[in-house]
């Protein structure tokens, strides 16, 4: 092993299923907004990735509010997916991003497999995109409302006809409120996706007491934050051991270590999400983190710590 | 930054020209003083000298409060003062809760990390002006006066301040009175000034033609707006809201609007308020 001495910069660069990362560190959709929102305070191009916020074929007003309350260590929220369409996003966001440096992954969501296709057909061949990642934690209108993310069988088939339209890198979106994810997982693996994401958000609920009601309008919404991370740590490291392709880390990462911790269990990169609301210029901390570790760790690569994990009699 | 920008700025409609100037930072302040009423109301004076030099009347910081995860995300709070001689701005807040409560803890020497300024602030209307503020919805309403009484006379505006109690609200009449406003009162105990609420004060400076500006709980501004759309006139309303970011991203400070939702960290906290929807 070569030494690394304190000049040295370590080597963050990593590949996700075609899409070539200056280092693991992606802003997680929905808590970046379109990036713009954040340019004052970070410096966009250190970042290994950019993903704005989910896209759908016509712009949607969202959830009555309220929409978000704070928890114990985390939030939820039910925004409703409010965004201003695949049309506008094109026209009216894309001109500013495509001058960013660091790859753009559109994360894309619908409520059939047909729009999900549609959007991805309209985004294929626009300029500065260079992936698209689906959510599936959308219901399926035309099945009952049922999650495409919570049926192996539906989250292949919108794999499928997202990766029939495009060849942009395809990253998979993963809801934990499954039985058992390594089977999502592997749905869409053998559906065609180049890669997965996970966690989205843990259904949860918060009840005011005084006036017996929820806090939610919603009633119900999507909690995030530190308080989901080891649930989230669990399921990228049963994940990772399963698939072949890269997984991508999320789950209230709000820290250099947070992020190590995802690659060690076998994540390739990482998202961060609600720590950007907080922390605007929490991923450039994380990046910075991450180099240092590697110093202590005196690993050259962050490569050489992915799936590390000692979790057997090693010593 | 802004090289190709040729668009003649007095076309750009009142929205947009806000956007285009908008520059937030993120700034460690010292905090310079830090005051605790009767009432538990908490004044902290801070050093910011970016954001106290670009700061409007209406605009707002978030606040993060200690550096754990819980409580996690930052507090939006209104800014009260702003001298820009000193570089500092004030925030004045009640002691409600959790995060309320580990800022009121907090002492000289400490500081507090500060994102601003945010959103869009009151703009200066048809004159004269009248604030109408109501509980801690007067703090921002104070950062105003300020500036009014910097630009012309306080003789022509009407201060309209109402709160629970005399305890309450007689801090803010001192405030208001030292800038050289005559300050009008009501509390719901009547132990100072009207007895009941603060919009009942508009009947008394009728006939008014000029611009109210209000912030305080929802009732009242309801009825400050409801009066004002009897007497046709221009009002411009503060609200609050729960919010994660205050950036423009989460999209969780939603109200309804005329037209559909609109977001109080980026289009408010100051709205016109024939933009907001009320139940009149």
């Amino acid at each position: 092993m070569d030494t690394v001495t304190a000049n040295t910069r370590p080597d963050l660069r990593v590949s996700i299923g075609g899409l070539e990362l200056a280092n693991p560190v992606m802003t997680a959709s929905g808590t970046f907004g379109y990036a713009q929102e954040f340019s004052n305070l970070l410096d966009l191009d250190q970042l290994g990735g950019i993903i704005v916020k989910g896209i759908s074929l016509e712009p949607r007003p969202g959830n009555p509010p309220p929409r978000i309350v704070e928890t114990a260590c985390g939030m939820l929220n039910a925004i409703g997916l409010e965004n201003v369409g695949v049309d506008r996003f094109i026209k009216e966001k894309m001109v500013w991003l495509a001058k960013l440096a660091s790859p753009l992954v559109v994360n894309i969501l619908g409520d059939s497999v047909e729009e999900y296709g549609e959007i991805a057909r309209r985004l294929d061949q626009v300029e500065g995109i260079s992936g698209l990642e689906i959510n599936i934690s959308c219901p399926n209108v035309k099945k009952g409302g049922v999650a495409f993310g919570t049926v192996p069988t539906m989250a292949a088939e919108v794999t499928k006809v997202v990766r029939r339209v495009t060849e942009l890198p395809l990253i998979v979106k993963l809801s934990p409120n499954v039985t058992n994810i390594v089977e999502m997982a592997k749905a869409v693996e053998g559906a065609g996706a180049d890669a997965v994401s996970l966690i989205n958000t843990l259904i949860g609920m918060a009840i005011d007491a005084k006036s017996r009601r929820p806090k939610l309008a919603n009633i119900i919404g999507g909690l995030s934050g530190p308080a989901i991370k080891p649930v989230a740590l669990r399921m990228v490291y049963q994940v990772a051991g399963s698939v072949k392709i890269p997984v991508i880390g999320i789950g209230g990462i709000s820290c250099a270590d947070d992020a190590v911790e995802f690659l060690l269990a076998g994540a390739t990169a990482i998202q961060v999400g609600t720590a950007n609301f907080y922390e605007p210029a929490v991923t450039i901390q994380i990046i910075q983190g991450m180099e240092d570790y590697l110093r202590q760790q005196g690993e050259t690569s962050i490569r050489d710590i992915i799936g590390t994990v000692r979790t057997g009699a090693e010593v | 930054m802004f090289s190709v920008v040729k668009t003649d700025i007095r076309q750009i409609e009142p929205y947009s020209l806000v956007a285009f100037f908008m520059s937030e930072f993120q700034e460690n302040c010292p905090i310079e003083t830090i005051t605790r009423s009767a009432s538990d109301v908490v004044c902290i004076t801070v050093l910011a000298s970016q954001i106290a030099r670009t700061a409007c009347p209406g605009q707002f910081v978030m606040v993060r409060v200690g550096n754990g995860y819980d409580p996690l995300l930052r507090r939006p709070f209104s800014i009260h003062a702003c001298d820009q001689k000193n570089n500092s701005i004030s925030l004045l807040f009640k002691v409600v809760g959790q995060g309320t409560a580990m800022l009121a803890a907090l002492a000289p020497d400490d500081s507090l990390d500060l994102i601003g300024p945010l959103g869009k602030g009151f703009s200066f209307g048809n004159t004269p002006a009248c604030l109408v503020g109501g509980g801690m919805g007067i703090a921002p309403l104070y950062f105003l006066a300020s500036e009014l009484a910097a630009r012309e006379s306080t003789n022509d505006h009407h201060i309209l301040l109402g709160a629970r109690n005399r305890e309450e609200l007689a801090p803010f009449v001192d405030q208001f009175s030292g800038l050289g406003f005559a300050v009008q009162t009501a509390t719901d105990d009547g132990s100072l000034g009207h007895h009941g609420f603060v919009p009942d004060l508009l009947d008394a400076i009728t006939p008014f033609a000029g611009t109210i500006y209000t912030c305080g709980p929802h009732p009242m501004m309801e009825n400050v707006v409801r009066k004002c759309s009897q007497l046709s006139l221009p009002c411009q309303v503060s609200l609050e809201t729960h919010m994660a970011c205050g950036l423009g991203a989460c999209l969780g400070c939603t109200v309804a609007g005329k037209d559909g939702y609109v977001h109080v960290c980026k289009q408010g906290p100051v709205f016109p308020a024939s933009e907001v929807k009320w139940t009149l």
